[in-house]
């Protein structure tokens, strides 16, 4: 990858995987030699609220945190996480969003949500991970892993595809293994 | 080796090269990973780990074993030092025989934290005691060894205090091996240095001054206060410390400029002379500070008292509130510098806010609608800290008051003295062994008769499923003996107790009804096991 450092948002609801997806991004990242920092939370913010984690890769990584505005790829695992998130993409973001819904009290109805992200005109990829890692592979969880795949194989993160399916490797333990790499491939492969 | 690791996986991993054998803490956020990892890998390592039934006791566990010549780690939260205080301001009088360490998780921006926004650097103060602060998590490796060489070389407790950031935040680290360990040692008797009975206390007093003008001259020297871009512009130097160096170098990236800073790794005592020096000769200084301006006000009487003639920006540009990023500290570094900036404007969209909830399943969904239902108007509400605290979110928005560990029984006491309201409290059964036994004795003592919900689902949940004593297991998965709320609940003197599960909602609400009228303080046990460890369980 070239000189800039490439900055990561994941976000979604806690309980969702979000900080696995962060240590295998991690992983690859010192897969191919670059310098890796990331920031998450633990505790009383991960008990089903919004969540929101940070990597940074390339030469040269100081803070772990991405500036606003300065993000590459934002990840949401929830549409109205992405919503919400959507408000600190730049022009170079790209929004990856998992088209899929966890209401709770008082939240938005789903077609609401859809109109008010294609309205803010930011830069979305909206895919069905959740329902498709369901469909073909029957556990929703995975999606993160079928996300990470979509995102190598569209160039939207730069990050080799073996350098990723080698942090799977190192940091998925084996009876999880096969399922993440298939919902890796399905995603890589759409 | 070098791994990508978590910042507080690296304070076990410096721990380990230390050659740390006893460690003991209590879990919150951000510090639990620390006595979590070491409950994993304790035993094969021949070092010894617990958690014990709350930060004092954990302190003075470690204080033990130092006396008896073996190397500690204490874990904590910013909280927990608040509860351990108590002994942690005599340790620094005796000052430690094997050398401690002892690691405390601040989170500004409260992201897991209720309470208070709590900034622990003002212990050092209060206690007299060396306090290191990593900016990333090779130095929670680095400094953690760091630490223990400086307790061995000056007899006395060195606190790591570490942000979420810092703790929270996966980076490379290059780490070594783990050295061996003591792990028996031999408490020999020494009254003279252990006991801070008067008079002799005042003389400890004075010999912990005259080790701290050691330490000052040694922090002077250490390569943890350091000076990068030396040589740059004389318009504005920065201090700063933790991660507000990293976001410090970040902001400058982004504005390709480089001016010079000073790096503290120590917060106390502080290489007075070294921050003097580099003050010498700048227009103007920037205190990159989280939080409370401790920094800043040293350093302000440092120029003061060696007539250093500088402009000292510090809180005035840069929020006590909430913690630092790299877009306030450029926007600060922008102003005094005279740099136009253009700021990234995020809009304002107004989505409904989706905060912690209780899961699936959970005990607790059977207990706070019922309360709320049947609670005669005009009852007061207590709350504590633990999954309970979820109670005070919609849709329960249940509690009048949450404070501390323990606190919720302690002010309801209160409460049911002041009025002749009904007064219903809540605690968890981490919370009861932590601090809820105390309360409960004043409120039979002293007689008031609030209605006491003891949630016990058979873990301490919120920090992440650690063991407590009312489980039969301990932090290093041995059998340990399961202690009875119940019992214990008896044994205070509590006349009108009732053990049910939750989930039977005729028996709940009657019951509650029945302990409304009572005279004397009464107890409900809610004995459910939390719904993510029965899932669990049934996997296995």
């Amino acid at each position: 990858m070239d000189k800039k450092t490439f900055n990561i948002i994941l976000t979604g609801v806690g309980g969702q995987g979000i900080i696995t997806l962060l240590q295998i991004i991690d992983e690859a990242a010192l897969v191919e030699g670059l310098e890796v920092k990331s920031s998450e939370l633990h505790g009383l913010s991960q008990r089903g609220g919004s969540v929101e984690a940070h990597v940074r890769f390339g030469k040269k990584v100081f803070s772990p945190m991405v500036s606003t505005g300065k993000a590459d790829l934002i990840i949401a695992m929830e549409a109205l996480e992405a919503l919400r998130e959507s408000v600190k993409a730049g022009k170079q973001t790209k929004i990856l969003v998992n088209e899929y819904f966890l209401p709770f009290l008082n939240s938005l109805p789903k077609e609401e949500i859809l109109k008010q992200l294609k309205e803010t005109k930011k830069n979305f990829y909206l895919i069905p991970a959740s329902q498709d890692c369901k469909e073909k592979l029957q556990n929703e969880i995975v999606c993160t892993a079928y996300l990470l795949g979509y995102a190598v194989g569209k160039k939207l993160m730069p990050l080799k595809k073996e350098s990723v399916m080698q942090a799977m490797k190192n940091m998925i333990p084996q009876k999880y293994l096969d399922l993440n790499i298939k919902a890796f491939e399905l995603g890589h492969g759409n | 080796m070098k791994k990508v690791l978590l910042g507080n996986e690296a304070i076990v991993r410096g721990a380990l090269a230390a050659g740390v054998s006893f460690v003991s803490g209590y879990p919150g956020c951000p510090s639990a990973e620390i006595g979590d990892e070491f409950g994993k890998i304790a035993e094969a390592n021949g070092v010894y780990a617990e958690y014990s039934t709350n930060e004092k006791v954990a302190l003075e566990a470690a204080i033990g074993a130092s006396f008896s010549g073996l190397k500690s780690l204490v874990n904590m939260k910013s909280f927990g030092i608040n509860v351990c205080s108590d002994s942690l301001l005599p340790l620094a009088y005796t000052g430690t025989k094997a050398p401690m360490v002892i690691f405390v998780g601040d989170d500004p921006s409260c992201w897991s934290s209720a309470q208070s926004e709590q900034d622990s650097r003002g212990y050092a103060y209060l206690s007299h005691i060396p306090f290191l602060e990593p900016s990333s998590p090779q130095e929670c490796y680095d400094f953690t060894k760091l630490g223990f060489e400086i307790s061995e070389k000056f007899n006395i407790p060195v606190i790591l205090r570490v942000t979420t950031r810092v703790a929270h935040q996966r980076a490379i680290v290059n780490f070594e091996e783990r050295v061996k360990s003591e792990v028996k040692g031999e408490f020999i008797r020494n009254p003279h240095q252990f006991s801070t009975m008067p008079p002799r206390v005042m003389e400890m007093k004075g010999e912990l001054l005259e080790k701290l003008k050691k330490i000052e001259i040694f922090a002077e020297k250490s390569k943890v206060n350091f000076i990068i871009n030396k040589s740059a512009s004389s318009k504005l130097g920065v201090i700063t410390s933790g991660i507000s160096y990293m976001h410090t170098l970040e902001a400058f990236e982004e504005m390709g400029i480089q001016l010079p800073v000073l790096r503290l790794g120590f917060f106390y005592p502080l290489p007075r002379k070294k921050i003097a020096e580099f003050m010498k000769g700048k227009k103007n200084i920037l205190v990159a500070e989280e939080l409370n301006s401790y920094l800043e006000k040293e350093i302000k009487a440092i120029a003061n008292d060696m007539g250093i003639k500088v402009k000292i920006f510090g809180k005035d540009i840069l929020p006590e509130i909430g913690e630092l990023n790299t877009d306030k500290i450029l926007s600060a570094t922008a102003k005094i510098i005279g740099k136009k900036i253009t700021t990234f404007k995020v809009k304002q969209i107004n989505l409904p806010r989706r905060t912690a909830r209780l899961c699936e399943g959970c005990p607790y969904w059977h207990v706070f609608p019922v309360l709320k239902r049947i609670a005669p108007e005009g009852t007061v509400f207590g709350g504590d800290i633990g999954c309970n605290m979820i109670g005070a979110l919609p849709p329960h928005n249940l509690y009048d008051y949450l404070f501390d560990m323990g606190a919720g029984l302690g002010i309801s006491h209160g409460v049911k003295k002041s009025t002749s309201q009904k007064v219903i409290t809540i605690m968890g059964d981490g919370t009861f062994f932590h601090s809820g036994i105390a309360p409960l004795i004043n409120s039979v003592y002293n007689k008031s008769n609030p209605l006491v919900i003891i949630l016990d689902n058979r873990i301490t949940a919120m920090t992440g499923h650690q063991p407590n004593p009312g489980m039969g297991k301990n932090l290093m998965g041995k059998d340990a003996p399961e202690l009875s709320i119940e019992e214990i609940v008896k044994a205070c003197g509590v006349k009108n107790l009732k053990v049910l599960d939750p989930i039977n909602m005729p028996e709940f609400e009657n019951t509650v009804k029945e302990f409304l009228g009572k005279e004397e303080v009464s107890v409900i046990i809610c004995k459910r096991i939390c719904a993510l460890l029965a899932r669990r369980q049934a996997k296995k």
